[in-house]
């Protein structure tokens, strides 16, 4: 439609509204459409993760057996019991022991792994879909899988009938920590699970290194190898190095599995949400005792974790600019 | 409104209504088996343990499907930590109305187990007199015992003879026999992975109790400290099975040729027999000292009703029935997948089963040397002494000054209960 002017020359209809204009109300508020989104969550998060943290906040301060809604006050006696504790205290030590040998461990095998796979010419995804499938079995059945076949006690077992070979007499890999072969049968089984999902991340840093940087090394009389592996390969997988040495040690932290199933009814080689466990759902049930347990963890986990921030470096890039 | 629009709603609706059905699906997932009210009745849960001898399970359902009066729904608790599944389960809304265990007083004390005496007082004179009596707090009887089962060293007669080895009588000639027992391919004696199922026959043996009468510690004496000692010898002799795939409870390591005795209880006597025929014999633990006496533990299980249960009386209504009426259903339970001894003294005796062979002999030690347990020693008593076994005997440390430790733990769990 147009109008007609004095001039006779017709001109454009102004134009209407628009059939495509955007909805307004709730639907097309982004403040509506974010909590709609992240609210199923945050309800999700408060009811069974802060509330029960202040849950166990409540509890860890009353004599709590065999109860979730106990009466008696008594003060900070849990924390007292939970820090002079020798197994809680010896808890701590197991973590550290076992992080000491599984972060390097698995952070090395897995690297190597990586290389290995990432130089393959020929069933490249045979090998990479090996060693990663262990990553879908899980903590439990592999345990079991370990402690009754591979390490049992008996002349059948697995280990026992290899050793077999050498003249070498059975060993009984759980029943005792002299000699700590526990450690063994625990590092093996966590490290055939996750090495794998660690070797993925490697292959892919991997691969994004550029191809230009071996050659232009190979140029300035670089060796292929050790040489070219030292000063181009590793450098280049330092941020991936980093992160994952941050997920082995988040995933030691919260190892409980392979230890509540490997070594059942010890009194050693417990890490904390193993002892915390037996204190309070366990046959104890002390549910005061445990709670502050877990508090006491989890403040030790917050300063460690800072500590760590502190000297990787988290967020010092975002500072320098 | 637009045929589109009217299209669209449709489409969403029907989306909404699929992820909500999800949703409740995977919720009556979650919550699934819990043997609430399905029409009719209101809908009784139990809690088993898994037993091993085969057909348990079906049976315990087969009782509970003959039951009229409500739907009974059974929980089959797989793997080793029942016990930490019940406690927890027993503070939620999801807790089981009724559910086997063994008489502990700390449940009396937190009010999680019904007073069951109305229901047993009738038939109370019918039940063995040490079952009544480990169940009795105040008066009150708080369990009903569905089964005794009493646990020793079964051993196989031609590796003892070839061995040139008599049935031990003491701690030392145990040790001293599995020495001359043990070969390259057989080990002398199994007493199960942890051990812990030595600790209660060594304290009797050892002439000590867990409590004495005033329920005072009982079992720190010279001779179980001796007795802890002899058994981290043996531990160390290299004459022991150790870490078999299987615990002390499952009779494969002796079925197997794995060792020529074991530590289990009466329940896989069929088992062994059908695998070893007449090559089977039993013997209760040795004594321990020169004070000691052989001791036989008649380890059980009983039936408790929960206290909170919303079912209460239903749930008290179907114990009864099950576990005092059903007297068939009992000697089925008892005799007809392991041998256990049927606390009812009127079906025990007429049990032809236990009348002959290896099956009355274990009856025999049973009468002879048995003990029960003791009401007042609750899981945190049982713990310390667990950890005891594990630091002196597993670990090395020195069984005094272990059991020093575990004085003060039990002390304060006594002092708990006692005042």
């Amino acid at each position: 439609m147009s109008t007609i002017t004095k001039d006779g020359v017709s001109s454009p209809a102004p134009a209407k509204a628009s059939p495509a204009k955007p909805r307004r109300g709730l639907r097309g508020s982004p403040t509506f459409n974010f909590w709609l989104f992240t609210g199923p969550f945050l309800i999700g998060l408060a009811i069974f993760v802060y509330l029960p943290i202040l849950w166990s906040l409540y509890l860890s301060f009353f004599e709590a057996r065999f109860t979730v809604t106990p009466s008696e006050f008594i003060g900070v006696d849990n924390y007292v019991t939970m820090l002079t504790d020798e197994d809680f205290m010896g808890s701590l030590v197991t973590f550290t022991i076992f992080a000491a040998f599984i972060v390097p461990l698995t952070w090395g095998t897995s690297l190597g792994l990586a290389l290995m796979v990432n130089r393959l010419r020929f069933m490249r995804a045979f090998f990479r879909s090996v060693f990663f499938l262990p990553t879908a079995v899980s903590y439990v059945a592999a345990s079991l899988v370990w402690k009754m076949s591979i390490f049992n006690g008996v002349r059948f077992g697995l280990a026992n009938t290899f050793l077999g070979l050498f003249g070498i007499d059975n060993t009984a890999w759980l029943a005792s920590p002299d000699p700590p072969w526990y450690w063994l049968v625990i590092l093996t089984v966590r490290l055939w699970l996750q090495a794998g999902f660690y070797m993925i991340l490697f292959i892919a840093a991997l691969q994004n290194i550029p191809q230009e940087m071996y050659e232009a090394a190979a140029i300035d009389g670089a060796k292929p190898g050790w040489q070219t592996f030292w000063y181009i390969t590793l450098p280049q997988l330092r941020a991936t190095s980093t992160a994952v040495i941050l997920l082995l040690l988040v995933a030691a932290y919260q190892a409980f599995d392979e230890f509540f199933n490997l070594l059942s009814k010890t009194t050693w080689g417990r890490p904390p949400l193993v002892e915390l466990y037996h204190k309070a759902l366990g046959e104890s049930q002390d549910y005061g005792a445990g709670s502050a347990g877990a508090l006491i963890l989890t403040v030790l986990i917050c300063l460690v974790t800072l500590l760590q921030g502190k000297f990787m470096g988290f967020g010092r890039g975002e500072e320098s600019k | 409104m637009s045929a589109f629009r009217n299209s669209n709603f449709d489409r969403r609706t029907a989306l909404r209504a699929a992820l909500g059905l999800a949703a409740a699906g995977g919720l009556a997932a979650c919550g699934g088996n819990t043997g609430r009210s399905s029409g009719g009745g209101a809908g009784l849960t139990q809690y088993f343990h898994a037993y091993g001898e085969a057909g348990t399970e079906q049976a315990i359902k087969r009782y509970a499907k003959a039951y009229k009066e409500t739907n009974v729904t059974t929980q089959w608790i797989t793997g080793s930590n029942f016990e930490s599944k019940l406690f927890a389960s027993l503070l939620t809304d999801k807790a089981p109305d009724c559910f086997e265990f063994h008489p502990q007083l700390q449940m009396i004390e937190s009010g999680q187990v019904a007073d069951l005496t109305d229901l047993i007082d009738p038939v109370k004179d019918d039940f063995n007199p040490a079952d009544i009596q480990s169940h009795t707090v105040d008066g009150k009887i708080y369990g009903i015992r569905m089964i005794d089962d009493p646990q020793f060293f079964f051993y196989r007669p031609s590796l003892f003879e070839k061995a040139g080895v008599e049935v031990p009588q003491t701690l030392e000639e145990l040790a001293e026999a599995a020495a001359k027992l043990t070969t390259d391919k057989v080990k002398g004696a199994y007493l199960g992975n942890t051990l812990h199922s030595m600790i209660n026959p060594l304290i009797w043996s050892a002439g000590a109790q867990h409590l004495d009468e005033k329920n005072q510690i009982a079992y720190h004496t010279d001779a179980v400290v001796d007795g802890f000692k002899q058994l981290r010898k043996l531990f160390t002799s290299g004459d022991l099975l150790l870490d078999a795939p299987t615990d002390f409870w499952d009779p494969s390591a002796l079925n197997q040729g794995l060792t020529a005795m074991q530590w289990c209880g009466m329940w896989a006597m069929p088992q062994m027999q059908e695998a070893l025929g007449d090559d089977l014999g039993i013997f209760p633990f040795p004594k321990v000292g020169s004070a000691g006496k052989q001791s036989v533990y008649n380890g059980g299980w009983s039936m408790f009703v929960n206290a909170k249960s919303k079912n209460l009386e239903a749930t008290k209504e179907y114990v009864k029935w099950l576990w005092i009426d059903q007297k068939e259903y009992q000697e089925d339970w008892a005799l007809s997948y392991g041998f256990h001894i049927p606390p009812r003294t009127s079906i025990a005796e007429s049990a032809d089963k236990l009348k002959s062979g290896l099956p009355a002999e274990g009856v025999k030690l049973f009468n002879e040397f048995g003990h029960f347990d003791n009401i007042g020693w609750t899981q945190a008593s049982i713990t310390a002494l667990d950890d005891v076994l594990a630091n002196c005997v597993r670990k090395g440390g020195d069984p005094d000054k272990e059991l020093t430790k575990a004085d003060a733990k039990v002390n304060k769990e006594l002092k708990k209960l006692f005042g």
